[in-house]
């Protein structure tokens, strides 16, 4: 059976709704017990007792309020279980979010794109059919039929134990249905998923379709894969729909062998027709929720799976380090040199360690380079400073502190970060700008625009500052993007400033011109800049050449021009093939 | 309305299949009414204690009808899922014809995977157009009428009881639903899609929002969003939960009203208590086809939505349509741009204006100048994604209008700064190029690509969005994609920036060894080795503003001698 217990567990902290819920539904299946028992009065009344119309008004009365109650209740019994799968879908919402946003980015980066953001949305609402139906299905399907059993007892005790026989028969299927029921669901889900993925794949590719005059020939591969997709899935259907059809014809034959059953008592005299008819008409109650819980199987299938993505990013939430919580006043970072101490870093599941007991010292108010082939080391050095990941081993250092004893936002808050691919989010120039700074004015955006050489391009805009710009506005160009993240920085006027690869989308005329800006914005900060472009390099304060994870040289420009190693290997380089 | 049509329509050639789906499901539910209906009348007729053979009959039927309903629920289910996924198939065929010939210029809005997925989805959601919002009031109509003809046999006013009854819970109570419920359904769509978007910005921007801080704010606008789904989920169910409750009591209402009408005639003698008990519970059964109903109803309202924003999509009119009589491609295919301006939809800026650039059979050409200058956008006119006005785009002194867009593609190979790789084998991905190449013509390309060791990987999955691969393996592919499709005519725009200086360098004299004798043209700002160019055009802010040889521009001291310093200065050691 599908009770999860990680899964139950997240009911405790909401159980009223659902407790109240399973009352309501059990005050419902009474109210069912006693519609049948007023039915087979009248019906006896009319038909074998032959009474007067008048005689049976009291019973039709009864049986109308008892119908009005049985809606009532069942309502209910729906509204608070929703009410309880509402609260759990919500407590989850924030936790995933709030754990989302401890992970950090080298979390979000590192998952497939489309994929975290599915587990958020579409994972949390494959719960709800979970708690809202099939948890509360599995107390009825054993509290309504129970209840049914004792009531046919009191009438016909013959019957009953019919029904009793033929019950152990439906747990047997359902062991049966759960188990070709969960393969059948696993596969259905894979190929569903599979060819939605593919048809994905082909609407994003279209332009590259297009390019090879291939688009209209592809049709007729959407039309294969989906024909085989359909074929592949009937086939599992038809063997999974089986199971139900066991189900199906477990309640009806019991229907008919109950039917005939007490057909043949009462011919013989040993049954009333009253009570004959009240079994009757609570027979198809008995079997009812069994096969509705077979249908809602599924539900609880697919909220088994999608729980799976959610608690493991659960555990990798709650197995993250405490953050730290010590304050750091700004004039510290001002006048301190930031330390890497003997720092190592391995992405997960990588074999070799991408920083290996790095040591260097970024001095307080000056410019420091780094540069290195690509995969040498530098966005890990990075990502590190910006704590969006902890060291494995060593620590980044402040003053003596190690960052990570810090709280995040006292240490963020001090720090301005130029990143290669900048993200721009759905809305206005401003909105996108005034993330550095919420409460800056009209004087200061114009400034930290023009700043970034951004000037022109915003006054040729049709709505100015206003301009929508991200997924759903104007797309700006990389270069665009970069100096929106320059102007957030000229913006936020942090002591700290990290530059990660900040001109790279930049053509060399527009960077020339934004030089002076750069110089601006870098003069009196403590400046950590990655670049692999000569250009920018070179006017750092000191450059540190890194190579495969340790620092292979380090000095002015003018020094390690005249060594030999890399850096000068690379200089030598481009005018050879310029020329 | 007309979006109900036209989604209608869509799915018109299942028609037979989902009558007969149809039809199995209404046998299902006539089965279930047999099978109660014939046990009321066994026991009711036991109890006047007739002899055993009296019964045989109604045993019988009892039999019958208890395994014909599991059987035929069985095959309703295989017909209709069966039809449910043709219809799903034939709304992607669907889709993906209709957009098909707008790509791209009338999907740049839809870029990211993300918000494509959305668009998969809605499309996905309209599979059960047929299930839930079709069928259900086909088997209860089919359903009723079994009923009413059952009862009418013996009791008109029973009859016309029940149906007043139905007609509450078919069509009263779907509309009450529909109009309490009016709008739910689609603000939680609309509401869904901002969280799409939310999503986006929040995983993809997550290093912002951490380094500004602005993660709780961020945070609390998703949960205060999501807050409201959840609200109007719990208001659709408080809905949903009244109509079932209300469904009931219409057959409880019935039950009473038959009830009503037909106790009196019992003692009088005009009715059998045989057939008081065989009506009451056709009366039960015959509801169990109404619970779907406003269901139904409420999810209508979603499907026309979801059709709705396909259609804005897809009814855009495509940007390029090819010519009623086109033209082969011509032997002489020199290329010519003539006084050529271009402004992009929606913006008042000329990304192109007056551009007037020869590129001559083969010859090798480049166009150069600071981003924002307009130089893609050249390529996306030459390959067809905009059509061009006003000014003249020319191939062979033939209007590029004249040709089929298609036939220009073949003969124009472009390699782009950013390649697409689909999810599949680097075989496929190849072959994309050159469909019939043989396994020879693969491996040579390959190692003319300078991935020889990419033979023995041809059948390995290169990733989603080939993100198993390097970006230096992703462009290589790119430029074996080129050599397989062999056209005369090669465009290179900005092939290699995206690499690393090293294998820059070794992708572009891949490139050169490649593309002699080709008519070649190439798009960059990076002036390396450029040299090798027959002419080289400077564009700026849309315009041509310098154009000759290497030698000529670097003499004139303009802009192309500035840029080209700049880049050469830094490297010579600084004095």
């Amino acid at each position: 059976m599908n009770i999860d217990r990680r899964l139950t567990e997240l009911i405790k902290p909401h159980r009223a709704p659902f407790f109240q819920s399973l009352l309501a539904g059990t005050l419902s299946s009474f109210m069912l017990v006693g519609q049948a028992a007023l039915l087979s009065r009248i019906i006896d009344g009319a038909f074998v007792k032959k009474s007067a119309p008048g005689a049976l008004s009291a019973p039709l009365l009864f049986f109308a309020l008892f119908s009005l109650l049985r809606m009532l209740f069942s309502w209910l019994a729906q509204n608070r279980a929703k009410e309880g799968t509402v609260r759990i879908k919500q407590e989850l919402f924030t936790r995933l979010c709030a754990g989302t946003g401890s992970l950090g980015p080298q979390f979000a980066g590192s998952v497939r794109s489309g994929s975290l953001s599915t587990t958020l949305t579409k994972g949390v609402e494959a719960l709800d059919q979970y708690f809202s139906q099939y948890m509360p299905q599995l107390y009825f399907a054993l509290a309504t039929p129970l209840l049914i059993l004792a009531a046919v007892m009191t009438a016909d005790p013959v019957s009953a134990l019919t029904l009793l026989l033929s019950a152990p028969l439906i747990p047997l299927f359902m062991v049966l249905i759960g188990k070709s029921a969960g393969a059948m669901t696993d596969r259905q889900w894979n190929t569903m998923s599979r060819m939605s993925g593919y048809f994905l794949d082909m609407l994003q590719g279209l332009t590259t379709l297009k390019l090879f005059a291939r688009s209209r020939e592809q049709r007729r591969a959407i039309e294969e894969a989906g024909e085989s997709f359909r074929h592949a899935t009937m086939q599992v259907l038809k063997i999974a729909f089986l199971s139900s059809l066991a189900l199906e014809l477990t309640g009806t034959i019991g229907m008919a062998v109950i039917a005939v059953g007490i057909g043949m008592r009462l011919l013989e005299g040993q049954l009333a027709f009253q009570a004959a008819l009240f079994v009757l008409l609570l027979t198809p109650d008995f079997y009812l929720p069994l096969r509705q819980l077979g249908l809602k199987f599924h539900a609880g299938k697919e909220g088994v799976s999608a729980s799976k993505e959610i608690f493991a990013l659960l555990d990798r939430v709650s197995g993250l380090p405490p953050s730290g919580s010590n304050e750091l006043p700004e004039q510290l970072l001002r006048n301190h040199d930031i330390v890497f101490d003997k720092v190592s870093y391995t992405y997960p599941g990588a074999a070799a360690p991408a920083l290996k007991q790095l040591t260097c010292t970024f001095p307080a108010g000056r410019t420091t380079a780094i540069t290195g082939p690509s995969g040498a080391g530098k966005s890990t050095m990075a990502s590190l400073l910006l704590r969006f990941m902890e060291p494995s081993e060593g620590s980044v250092k402040i003053a003596g502190n190690p960052i990570d004893t810090l709280s995040g936002n006292s240490w963020l808050q001090h720090l301005s970060w130029v990143p290669q691919q900048p993200f721009l989010f759905n809305g206005s120039i401003r909105e996108n700008l005034r993330l550095a700074k919420p409460g800056a004015g009209e004087d200061e955006l114009n400034e930290a625009i023009s700043m970034a050489g951004l000037g022109d391009l915003v006054q040729g805009m049709p709505e100015g500052l206003d301009t929508k710009i991200g997924e759903q506005g104007t797309r700006l160009s990389g270069g665009e993007a970069q100096r929106i993240a320059l102007a957030r920085a000229f913006l936020k006027n942090a002591p700290v400033l990290v530059l990660d690869e900040p001109t790279s989308n930049t053509d060399p005329l527009l960077e020339r011109s934004l030089r002076a800006a750069m110089k601006t914005l870098m003069r009196g900060r403590t400046v950590i800049i990655i670049a692999h472009r000569q250009e920018t390099v070179r006017d750092a304060d000191s450059i540190i050449v890194l190579q495969n994870g340790s620092i292979a040289q380090s000095g002015s420009h003018v020094e390690l021009a005249g060594a030999k190693g890399y850096y000068a290997a690379l200089h030598r380089q481009l005018p050879e093939d310029a020329a | 309305m007309k979006t109900f049509l036209r989604l209608a329509g869509l799915i018109r050639p299942f028609f037979w299949w989902m009558l007969l789906a149809s039809i199995a499901g209404f046998a299902a539910t006539g089965s279930g009414i047999g099978l109660l209906v014939t046990s009321a009348f066994i026991i009711a007729k036991a109890a006047l204690q007739p002899p055993m053979a009296a019964l045989q009959i109604g045993i019988a039927g009892i039999r019958f009808f208890g395994i014909a309903r599991g059987v035929l629920r069985y095959a309703e289910r295989l017909i209709s899922h069966n039809t449910t996924f043709r219809i799903l198939a034939r709304l992607r065929l669907w889709f993906y014809d209709a957009v098909e010939p707008l790509a791209p210029a009338r999907l740049l809005s839809f870029r990211s995977g993300d918000l494509l997925q959305r668009i998969v989805d809605d499309i996905q959601s309209l599979e059960n157009i047929y299930v839930r919002v079709l069928a259900p009031p086909i088997t209860a109509f089919m359903t009723a009428i079994l009923v009413w003809a059952l009862i009418g046999v013996w009791s008109p006013a029973a009859a016309l009881v029940t149906l007043a009854f139905h007609l509450a819970a078919g069509i009263g109570l779907p509309m009450l639903t529909a109009r309490l419920g009016r709008g739910i359904n689609v603000s939680i769509m609309k509401l869904r899609a901002l969280q799409q978007v939310q999503m986006v910005d929040f995983t993809q921007g997550i290093g912002e929002l951490t380094v500004y801080g602005q993660l709780e704010g961020y945070r609390a606008g998703m949960q205060a969003n999501e807050e409201e789904i959840l609200r109007l989920q719990k208001k659709s169910s408080w809905i949903e939960g009244m109509q079932e409750s209300m469904t009931g009591i219409c057959m409880n209402g019935a039950v009473l009203g038959v009830l009503l009408v037909l106790l009196p005639e019992v003692p009088e003698g005009k009715l059998s208590g045989i057939t008081l008990a065989v009506i009451m519970l056709a009366v039960m059964a015959s509801f169990e086809a109404f619970a779907p109903l406003s269901a139904a109803a409420g999810r209508l309202e979603a499907d026309i939505h979801a059709g709705d924003r396909l259609f804005e999509i897809i009814d855009a009119k495509p940007e390029v349509t090819a010519p009623a009589k086109p033209l082969p491609f011509p032997e002489n295919h020199a290329i010519c741009l003539r006084n050529l301006s271009f402004s992009y939809p929606g913006s008042t800026e000329k990304t192109l204006d007056g551009v007037t650039i020869d590129i001559p059979k083969g010859k090798h050409v480049a166009i150069v100048g600071p981003s924002g200058g307009g130089k893609s956008t050249v390529t996306s006119l030459l390959m067809r994604f905009w059509n061009t006005a006003p000014g003249e785009l020319s191939i062979g002194e033939t209007d590029i209008s004249a040709f089929d867009p298609e036939e220009l593609r073949r003969n124009m190979s472009l390699v782009s700064q950013r390649t697409y790789l689909f999810g599949e084998t680097v075989r496929e991905n190849l072959l994309l190029a050159k469909p019939d190449a043989c396994e020879q013509d693969l491996v040579s390309a390959l190692g003319s690509a300078g991935i020889g060791h990419f033979t023995k990987r041809l059948d390995n999955w290169v990733g989603q969005h080939g993100m198993q691969l390097s970006g230096g393996e992703r462009q290589r592919i790119a430029i074996a994609r080129m050599i397989l499709q062999d056209a005369p005519v090669v465009i290179l725009d900005e092939a290699t920036a995206s690499l690393d200086m090293p294998t820059e360098r070794a992708v572009s004299r891949t490139i050169d060894a490649l593309t002699a004798g080709k008519t070649l043209l190439t798009i960059t700002h990076r002036l390396h080795g450029m040299e090798r160019f027959d002419r080289i055009y400077v564009l700026d802010k849309g315009r041509v503003v310098e154009e000759g040889s290497h030698e000529e521009l670097i003499q004139e001291k303009g802009l192309y001698q500035a840029m080209w310093s700049l880049q050469h200065m830094s490297a010579a050691p600084s004095s």
